[in-house]
């Protein structure tokens, strides 16, 4: 049989929008201005949140007001301090993007775009409650008050890294900051998270689990056994999808279809749905808060879809122009995180842009010198070095025989 | 001393672990109410409630996933999947993340989970009830592999399982769970009721992972056999009227290379055995493991016999199985090596 041609065949793939060359349009997403949908009780029944799965929830308007009954009444304290944690997250990722650059760590992801779902969402949550995150929520362990130090050395593998070289860079793992370890097998966590919700509300404790994961990787299996297995334990747990429009070089429509939306995946398994602006941080935590309301009273899981984008590549082994048109991320109808808040935080009164700058510079001081201090404890390439026999530990609680039989092969090889 | 079957053997030492420690619980597809369609849990719902014995999806890895999020919960879940043949839709959840969810995160978090399962052939279940998949776990890094062949190790060795800190793989051959086996394919099953090995001790006691049983002693050869293999093994011997060193390994992943290693010293001579597909089961492994270590020993090459490389086929089901005759002629083959 011949091979058809793209525009023969009956076969359909989905395509987006557009590619490199052509000038982006977002024309196509319509940006609600009524800031409607309704806030309903977060123990009401799932059907009254199907509409949430279509709609958006958003907070800010563009030129900084709020509206709508969204509104969640946070002092502009807690305001100005998600925006340093956004800013603080945002340093970060070009301090390692740039060092990455220069060879002193394998790899690196940036979440430039998505600040405000991984900070937004932290600030709702409780200190008890597990988050099973993606590598694209860094912004949840700075909100938490991670050590940044401990943050810079798992990246670099170096003497100080808590994972003792074990796991690729940006592959946390920060229990004491309710931060589950991070796998780079995708979806996976998804499923764990339920079951940490089911543990929770089995020995009677409050804290709920919330898991990420993005839009790419609801395709995966794990994704569906989530959703199943949240509706029929009603686990305390949400489902955070980030979708950010790109899985590496496939674009959202390659993990859906014609599917409505991402959140309405959730609607036919008897979850409450809400689909939210992931730019706008305050319409970020407000979701959450009320899907963590939710769990905690026993109403069960939310799937949220934070509707966001990518503005950077997928790590730093990605060449985004080589699919995408390289200024798409300036058109992006939602805008910058980190822009909306602050227009948000000076049209209040509470912000201005001698602030903003003072603390941009005060941030990247920050990260300079506690790079700085990352650094003096090695890099991959660079000592002091880890032991290298640390990566015969934590295979087992117990080490079998034969392991502990290759140790000493090692031994022997080393001289 | 109360006789049980294999069977009864398990759901006593799940049943020993849930009234000592409320951190365990077990579930998994008609495990509730019902109580397993081998039985292997019935009654346990009823004696210790809806919420520590319960019914799942029909989901593998969506049973295995939520057993890694509650053991990293500080739970001890014993996750039941039905058949060994339908755990691949939970591999990844066991491979990728269960086995390695300690070494990743550098004991930041454990899983001490348990996933029970049936193996082997005996009930003409074909190639999706038969299936012995354990060379594909004992590749995995971070999760041990246990396969009882009686009553007594199955209860000893489960509470240790499920003691363990690590996450277990504990296969249970379907062949041996009502009663032992003769190796000879025509006979009745028989009940455990009057075997030594059916005299299972009530209350807690345990079976140490990694530690073989010595079937018998014997200078002639070394059989290294698992689950229901042991069994042919032990008839094989019988009827061919020679004093075999019997291991029966119970459990892969620890071995006991100790016991291993002394035995084929000792006898100069190794058959190894197993039900799985032959090319690149547990016997190569431990083929590898004999050669490397006891090959100034030896007085003849190592054999192994196993199931053919085809999926379990349902009518052939004995002609697919290694019985009597297969393993007589490899070790008669082994004791005429000159």
């Amino acid at each position: 049989m011949a091979t058809p041609k793209s525009n023969q065949s009956r076969m359909y793939v989905p395509e987006p929008p557009f590619r490199p060359g052509d000038t982006p349009d977002y024309s196509h997403i319509s940006v609600p201005t009524d800031h409607t949908p309704h806030r309903p009780d977060p123990m009401c029944d799932d059907h009254e949140t199907v509409e949430h799965a279509l709609k958006l929830i958003r907070v800010m308007r563009f030129n900084g007001e709020t509206a709508g009954e969204w509104v969640p009444g946070l002092t502009p304290d807690v305001k100005r301090k998600m925006l340093k944690d956004m800013m603080l997250t945002r340093a970060m990722d070009d301090r390692m993007f740039a060092m990455q650059r220069q060879g002193k760590m394998s790899f690196y992801m940036k979440s430039r775009g998505e600040e405000a779902v991984s900070v937004g969402h932290a600030y709702a949550l409780s200190d008890q409650d597990m988050v099973f995150p993606t590598y694209r929520q860094q912004g949840i362990l700075i909100a938490r008050g991670a050590s940044m130090l401990e943050m810079m050395n798992q990246c670099l593998s170096n003497s100080g890294d808590p994972l003792q070289g074990k796991n690729i860079p940006v592959l946390y793992s920060f229990r004491k900051h309710g931060f589950f370890s991070i796998s780079g097998n995708l979806g996976t966590q998804l499923i764990q998270a339920v079951g940490w919700g089911m543990a929770e509300a089995y020995k009677n404790e409050d804290g709920i689990a919330s898991a990420f994961t993005g839009e790419g990787a609801t395709a995966e299996g794990d994704f569906h056994y989530a959703l199943n297995f949240a509706s029929t334990y009603r686990a305390p747990c949400i489902i955070n999808v980030v979708n950010n429009q790109w899985a590496i070089s496939s674009f959202q429509g390659i993990a859906m279809g014609d599917g409505e939306s991402f959140a309405a995946r959730g609607t036919g398994y008897g979850l409450a749905t809400l689909r939210v602006d992931g730019n706008d941080i305050l319409a970020v935590y407000a979701a959450t808060q009320w899907a963590a309301e939710r769990a905690r009273q026993g109403g069960g899981a939310t799937v949220i879809e934070h509707f966001t984008y990518r503005a950077e590549g997928h790590s730093t082994s990605d060449d985004p122009s080589k699919y995408r048109p390289a200024n798409e991320s300036e058109v992006w109808p939602f805008g910058d995180p980190v822009e909306r808040l602050k227009t948000h935080l000076v049209k209040i009164g509470e912000w201005d842009d001698e602030q903003h700058e003072a603390f941009a510079k005060e941030a990247k001081l920050f990260v300079r010198e506690t790079y700085k201090q990352a650094e003096a404890l090695g890099t991959v390439e660079h000592g002091p070095q880890l032991d290298d026999f640390t990566m015969f530990e934590q295979v087992y609680a117990d080490p079998p025989e034969l392991l502990l039989e290759q140790k000493e092969m090692f031994r022997k090889e080393l001289g | 001393m109360p006789h049980m079957s294999m069977i009864e053997a398990i759901r006593d030492a799940m049943d020993v672990k849930m009234s000592q420690d409320a951190s365990v619980l077990t579930f998994g597809e008609d495990v509730g109410y019902f109580g397993g369609v081998f039985r292997c849990t019935a009654g346990l719902q009823e004696k210790h409630g809806l919420h520590r014995c319960f019914d799942t999806p029909i989901s593998e890895g969506g049973i295995v996933g939520i057993a890694i999020g509650m053991a990293a919960n500080g739970l001890r879940p014993v996750a039941e999947i039905q058949f060994a043949d339908y755990i691949y839709p939970g591999y990844d959840q066991i491979a990728s993340e269960a086995a390695r969810l300690r070494y990743r995160s550098n004991g930041d978090f454990i899983c001490p989970l348990t996933i029970r399962t049936p193996v082997g052939g005996g009930i003409f279940g074909g190639p999706t009830h038969s299936q012995s998949p354990e060379a594909l776990f004992t590749h995995i890094a971070g999760l041990k592999t246990v396969i009882p062949s009686n009553p007594y190790d199955a209860k000893g060795l489960l509470i240790a399982a499920i003691e363990s800190d690590d996450p277990v793989l504990f296969l249970e051959p379907k062949r041996l769970y009502n009663g032992p086996f003769d190796g000879d394919h025509e006979s009745p099953s028989v009940s455990w009721k009057g075997h030594a090995l059916g005299d299972v001790p009530s209350g807690h006691y345990t079976v140490e992972l990694g530690k073989a049983r010595h079937v018998s002693e014997g200078p002639d050869v070394t059989i290294i056999a698992y689950g229901t293999m042991v069994w042919v093994a032990e008839a094989v011997a019988a009827n061919l009227g020679i004093k075999a060193d019997i291991l029966d390994l119970r459990s892969l992943v620890p071995l006991d290379l100790d016991a291993i290693e002394t035995s084929v010293k000792k006898t100069g001579r190794c058959v190894i055995l197993h039900e799985a597909t032959r090319t690149s089961g547990f016997g190569a492994e431990l083929m590898s493991q004999v050669q490397e270590r006891c090959f100034y020993h030896l007085e003849a090459p190592i054999r192994r016999v196993t199931g053919w490389d085809t999926p379990y086929p349902h009518a052939q089901e004995w002609a697919y199985f290694p019985g009597q005759k297969r393993v007589t002629a490899a070790v008669r083959e082994v004791l005429e090596a000159a």
